[in-house]
């Protein structure tokens, strides 16, 4: 549609003058940002100049208190301290590197400061940008803040604060278990997509390992802000605004500070795990590896020396044990060989294998620990005796992928989901894995070997206790450490069953039952006496190295006679009560060379002090064994009844 | 004579074309340009190819295309514009259902090779489809009712995709750009006092209901309109961008602290330095006198522009040439006082400056399309 000339001419005209009128008021926007723009720049160019040259306005951000971790009784395992530290700011110091040393090397007259603490500083202000506080030495006293106050117009840029550090009351009781924090680094932010404001903080503390790594998010909280106004000299002048964070969560363990303290102590300095758990739900109330060191150590930033000290130590104090150490079985694994053979029917409870100290398979003879034979084992016998040829022969009637699938229901071959680092997945081998690792036929000596734990099977102390928790319940419980979260439990969802019959299941208890109360039981020297406590359970002694051929000839040569490195592991798993199972335990001492000698006494006391819930009485012990355990008893260094670190032995 | 009667006999032809095309306004466009890429180097710390290099090239090749726009005939264009519109719409559905989130918002179509913006090229095809409408409707209805209603709708329907996006920038740039351009077409100014009567009453009525029994709006809504208005409610985000822009800008003073000298520092914490911010690097490098160079050179821009409306006599070339001026008029005014404090921040960059690929092409585009309608004028 066309208009008329005339009415285009008027449109036009039209269009026109309403142009020009937005062009109009385009002009008075212009004017108007013009006019702001002379404002900012010009009018209020000096205070603005002043804002960022001298009383500038800071946002600093206000970190949150950690969440407070504590036992399943509420006792304080992590918390958070005052911290009087002193922090320099590069752009408040000096214009120079040069003069920003000097200030450094005023401080270091007022403050110990190494050289070595000096250069870090120093490096810490180059990194970071110039306006941020970068934190030269903490846990300063009274003294040494007040001179530095005084000292104040020496020291541009310098000022001193106050902030939370992490600190762990329990010291070496939870190093392994709730690890510890130090300060943020470079990598830390890194491996985050997008990094909480707070990591930007120099030396903010975030979990480096253990509990305090993995329930990082639970624990940190969020941060605050305040605005604050500073002065040329860096000081604060006043605070102008101040929105608080959003402290970080309290988490409460199923850890029982006391036992673990208990276990800790009575482990001394094997090295040595020790993991005790509630087989009714789970909840791992003492899980202890030796030996241990000081998170403070850490926090505070430890000392080459010291940090020396822990690494070549033999007995690694800095391994977490339970999760991380991956043993063979031994023995302990023998109750996986029967509830397998039991559960496909190739043996019951009656049924009899001839021991005469060997048994012969394609030419090959493989030995049982007791070279003079058992004679006729049967189930009961072959556990409470510990005997070989019994498994020898049962296995090879099972087969090895019927063993493993029962190893894998036991617990064994699996990662545990537990807020820890490291965590080992131990290993359940069978016919499948060896061809995918190794490119070869599984053979019959290696079910052989497996069948009584050793061989290519590994496990940790914490796979060994989840296997005598599900013995002991009958139920595929699940092993956890987080009991609740700012005081809200953490449900248990109930754990389903073994699937096993209840005749086979405590066939294979009552055995447990005899290893520790029967005649010839080979954990006789570890049992309870008190009836309502009897316990069940099961040794074994795991060789760390091959025998040579001319030692079988000759007799193995005893441990006693070896170097530490080269004795057998001792392992011990138990539960008790035996008529009523409450908790389970495992023990494995490295190169203790006897798990019903060494490894066994430990998982009783364990056990008793978890069941009696203090010093477990004299009574509980064979009358024999109670002078002996009065000694040991009142020899450990216990924690005071406060956490407070125990008196310091005489040397 | 009727501009029928004139495209088939006066308009130039063949390379010709080339002769009346505005070359004053290019190389105006180009200069404020260069002083984006004089900022981007300055920002990368001295590096061309960080930001310099890609925006260079960018330009670039808008500008070829800005010429290849500028020779096609206009008339071409008007026939296009309905068909521009409605790929417009179609692009802003795919970017709401397969679109890219990036800085929180839906706002990409992810191609490959380039990432499209579909609310960027909304505001050039919305102002095409209203100018080929005004054109194409008798004078004497443009006021009716009905002949009012149905270019509101031609400007809610993208309106309301881009705000789902969210993108309120946007948003507010199609609604008052589409304003502009029936406003410039003679709709009855009775029907912009009622829409304005309206808003602001609105906005009356919710502040005012605060606190009293008849509140309109939910307590954490008004919370969050506080902190939009008032970006320092909000340190650690909005406002500290805020703040730290307008310590930048003021500490510029006259004369700026000189190129590549601005203490970036402070400006460490904008994450958005190189494109939304990048003024106050300009205010603290080169002061007041370069801000408001800068701020003279985009006047130019829009003077040119409306001086080429009003010397236009085609309908509907006028009306597309201010409905260009408007948004690129919007750019400015947004972004310059969002980042001078003067209004919240939303996600508007500075036309030409900014680093970005969509808004500059589309800018670009768009000029192509004024020269266009200079080049075919009716003379």
């Amino acid at each position: 549609m066309r208009r008329t000339p005339r009415d285009t001419e008027a449109s036009a005209r039209r269009v026109t003058r309403r142009a020009l009128l937005m062009g109009a008021g385009m002009s008075a926007m212009v004017a108007a940002l013009g006019a702001r723009m002379r404002f900012l720049g010009v009018d209020q160019a000096a205070e603005f100049r002043l804002l960022a040259e001298e009383n500038r306005i800071n946002i600093r951000l206000i970190p949150p208190a950690r969440g407070l971790i504590q036992d399943r009784n509420g006792k304080l395992i992590a918390g958070n301290e005052q911290n009087y530290r002193v922090t320099i700011t590069r752009e408040d110091a000096g214009k120079t590197d040069a003069e920003v040393e000097a200030v450094l090397h005023r401080l270091s007259h007022l403050i110990p400061m190494t050289k070595d603490d000096l250069a870090s500083t120093m490096k810490d202000i180059k990194r970071n940008s110039a306006f941020v506080p970068i934190i030269v030495a903490e846990r300063l006293d009274w003294h040494e803040l007040s001179r530095i106050s005084v000292n104040s117009p020496a020291l541009p840029g310098v000022s001193p604060e106050v902030g939370l550090s992490r600190v762990y009351p329990r010291d070496i009781d939870f190093a392994h278990i709730v690890g510890y924090v130090g300060p943020v680094s470079d990598k830390d932010i890194a491996a985050q997509e997008s990094p909480d404001p707070l990591l930007r903080i120099p030396k903010f503390q975030i979990g480096k390992i253990g509990v305090e790594r993995w329930m990082e998010d639970t624990l940190r909280g969020s941060a605050g802000t305040k605005r604050i106004e500073v002065n040329a000299l860096g000081r604060v002048m006043r605070e102008l605004s101040r929105e608080e964070g959003v402290k970080g969560r309290d988490l409460r363990l199923t850890i029982d500070a006391d036992v673990q303290n208990f276990v800790q102590a009575r482990l001394g300095d094997e090295s040595a795990a020790c993991v005790v758990m509630d087989v009714t739900n789970g909840d791992i109330i003492a899980a202890v590896s030796s030996p241990s060191f000081d998170p403070n150590l850490f926090v505070r930033g430890i000392s080459q020396k010291d940090y020396s000290a822990l690494t070549e130590n033999d007995h690694r104090p800095l391994a977490n044990k339970v999760v991380q150490g991956a043993y063979p079985p031994g023995s302990t694994f023998k109750m996986v060989t029967a509830l397998a053979a039991l559960a496909e029917g190739a043996i019951d409870e009656n049924s009899t294998v001839r021991c005469n100290g060997y048994l012969e398979v394609s030419g090959r003879k493989f030995y049982c620990w007791k070279h003079s034979g058992h004679g006729k084992v049967d189930l009961k016998k072959s556990l409470a005796e510990s005997c070989d040829v019994f498994y020898y022969d049962t296995c090879q009637k099972v087969g090895i992928d019927k063993i493993a699938e029962m190893g894998r229901k036991l617990g064994f071959g699996a990662r545990a989901d537990l807020p820890m680092s490291a965590i080992s997945d131990g290993l359940m081998p069978d016919r499948d894995w060896k061809q995918a690792r190794y490119k070869k036929e599984w053979l019959i000596g290696d079910t052989i070997n497996a069948s009584i734990g050793q061989g290519y099977v590994l496990a940790t102390p914490l796979q060994l206790a989840v296997m005598a928790a599900r013995i002991a319940s009958g139920t595929e419980v699940e092993p956890r450490i987080i009991h609740s979260i700012n005081d809200q439990p953490v449900p248990v969802p109930p754990a389903p069953s073994l699937g096993l019959e209840g005749a086979k299941l405590r066939a294979v208890q009552m055995a447990m039952f005899e290893v520790m109360n029967g005649q010839h039981g080979t954990g006789k020297g570890a049992r309870i006496a008190d009836e309502t406590m009897q316990m069940c359970g099961k040794s074994g002694t795991a060789q760390v190295r091959n025998i040579s051929s001319a030692e079988r000839d000759s007799g193995v040569v005893s441990n006693d006679n070896l170097p530490w490195k080269q004795r057998d592991h001792a392992l011990f798993v138990a539960f008790a009560p035996a008529d009523n199972p409450r908790y389970a335990v495992s023990v494995v001492v490295e190169h203790g060379s006897s798990g019903s000698g060494v490894a066994g006494p430990i998982a009783r006391d364990a056990l008793l002090r978890a069941m009696t819930g203090d010093i477990p009485p004299l009574s509980a012990y064979p009358p024999s064994q109670r002078g002996r355990m009065e000694t040991l008893l009142n020899a450990l260094k216990l924690r005071l009844p406060d956490g407070s670190p125990p008196a310091p032995s005489k040397v | 004579m009727s501009f029928l009667e004139y495209r088939l006999k006066l308009a130039p032809t063949g390379f010709s074309k080339v002769f009346y095309i505005n070359w004053a306004l290019i190389l105006v466009l180009t200069a404020i340009a260069a002083i984006g890429w004089l900022m981007l180097y300055s920002i990368a710390g001295g590096q061309m190819d960080v930001w310099a290099l890609p925006q260079i090239k960018r330009y670039g090749l808008g500008m070829v295309i800005l010429l290849a726009v500028a020779v096609v005939p206009i008339w071409f264009w008007r026939s296009m514009s309905g068909l521009a519109y409605a790929l417009g719409m179609v692009l802003l559905l795919i970017v709401e259902f397969f679109g890219v989130v990036g800085m929180g918002a839906q706002r990409w179509i992810d191609l490959g090779f380039i990432r499209i913006q579909p609310s960027e090229l909304m505001k050039v095809t919305l102002v095409m489809m209203l100018a080929a409408y005004y054109d194409w409707l008798p004078d004497k209805k443009v006021s009716k009712p009905l002949w009012v209603l149905l270019p509101v709708l031609l400007v809610v329907a993208p309106t309301i995709l881009v705000l789902m996006q969210p993108n309120l920038g946007t948003s507010v740039m199609l609604v008052v750009a589409g304003g502009g351009v029936m406003f410039a077409a003679g709709v009855s100014l009775w029907y912009f006092a009622a829409v304005i009567a309206m808003v602001g009453g609105t906005v009356f009525a919710v502040i005012y209901s605060e606190g009293r029994p008849w509140q309109l709006l939910h307590d954490y809504q008004y919370k969050r309109i506080h902190t939009f208005l008032d970006p320092s409610a909000d340190p650690l985000g909005a406002g500290y961008n805020i703040i730290q822009a307008k310590i930048a800008l003021g500490s510029g003073g006259w004369g700026g602290k000189g190129f590549m000298q601005g203490t970036q520092s402070r400006l460490n914490f904008l994450p958005e330095k190189h494109t939304d911010f990048i003024f106050t690097t300009l205010g603290e490098e080169f002061g007041f006198v370069g801000a408001i160079s800068l701020l003279a050179l985009y006047t130019l821009v829009l003077v040119m522009l409306i001086w080429a409306a009003v010397q236009n006599k085609d309908r509907f070339s006028q009306l597309l040439i201010v409905g260009v001026a408007m948004n690129f008029f919007l750019y400015i005014a947004v972004n310059l006082s969002m980042v001078m404090g003067m209004a919240p921040v939303v996600g508007v960059p500075l036309p030409l400056l900014s680093y970005g690929g969509s808004a500059t092409l589309v800018i670009l585009v768009a000029f192509g399309l004024v020269q266009s309608a200079i080049v075919h004028r009716p003379r």
